[in-house]
């Protein structure tokens, strides 16, 4: 499924809705949680998962092709964490 | 560190706010996605977001176990797993706005 599919799934739900604002809840959606980790915080939806960010320490990197080392800084990279009750349905439980 | 952690209610309130629906079906069309989302993981679909990330589906074949605190060998059936791969845009933001 891609986005356009799941814009298409809520617009046939909501016949009531034109299909941009649809567009923009969904948009809104995931705009919120990435602006939510880029200011370093949690989302954390019960049931579905979790979205938080993980801090990578500074590290020596090799350049894989001449085998130079590079100083690579610390990071952070977004995470996320499956929750108990999606877990569960994607075994079938 | 748990200080601002966004939940349901923060998404709602956002597309109350931006799209100008109910707070009522505000909170209904974002439980929605998340169902639908799960709906297709649940059905071995990948999904797919664009600027945002994909969503996929991961077999794991069963595996000699041990329980970490006796040291006992446990099997471990097989399972799905979902595993969420970040977009670059992501990434980059997180990145950036995590910076210094």
């Amino acid at each position: 499924m891609i986005r356009s599919e799941l814009v298409q799934k809520l617009v046939d739900e909501n016949p009531h809705l034109h299909q941009r604002d649809v567009e923009k809840i969904v948009s809104t959606i995931f705009e919120e949680i990435i602006k939510t980790m880029a200011e370093g915080d949690r989302v954390e939806l019960r049931g579905f998962g979790a979205f938080s960010v993980k801090k990578r320490d500074p590290r020596i990197g090799r350049n894989p092709r001449t085998g130079e080392s590079v100083a690579v800084e610390e990071k952070h990279v977004p995470f996320f964490k499956t929750g108990k009750l999606l877990r569960d349905r994607l075994n079938g439980k | 560190m748990a200080s601002n952690t966004l939940t349901r209610m923060d998404l709602s309130e956002a597309v109350f706010r931006e799209v100008g629906l109910s707070r009522n079906e505000s909170a209904d069309l974002v439980e929605s996605v998340l169902k639908h989302i799960s709906d297709a993981l649940v059905a071995g679909e990948s999904v797919k977001i664009s600027s945002f990330g994909t969503f996929g589906i991961r077999d794991k074949s069963a595996r000699i176990g041990r329980n970490p605190k006796t040291g006992e060998e446990a099997p471990i059936t097989p399972r799905r797993v979902l595993t969420f791969r970040p977009s670059h845009l992501m990434k980059d933001r997180v990145a950036k706005g995590n910076k210094g």
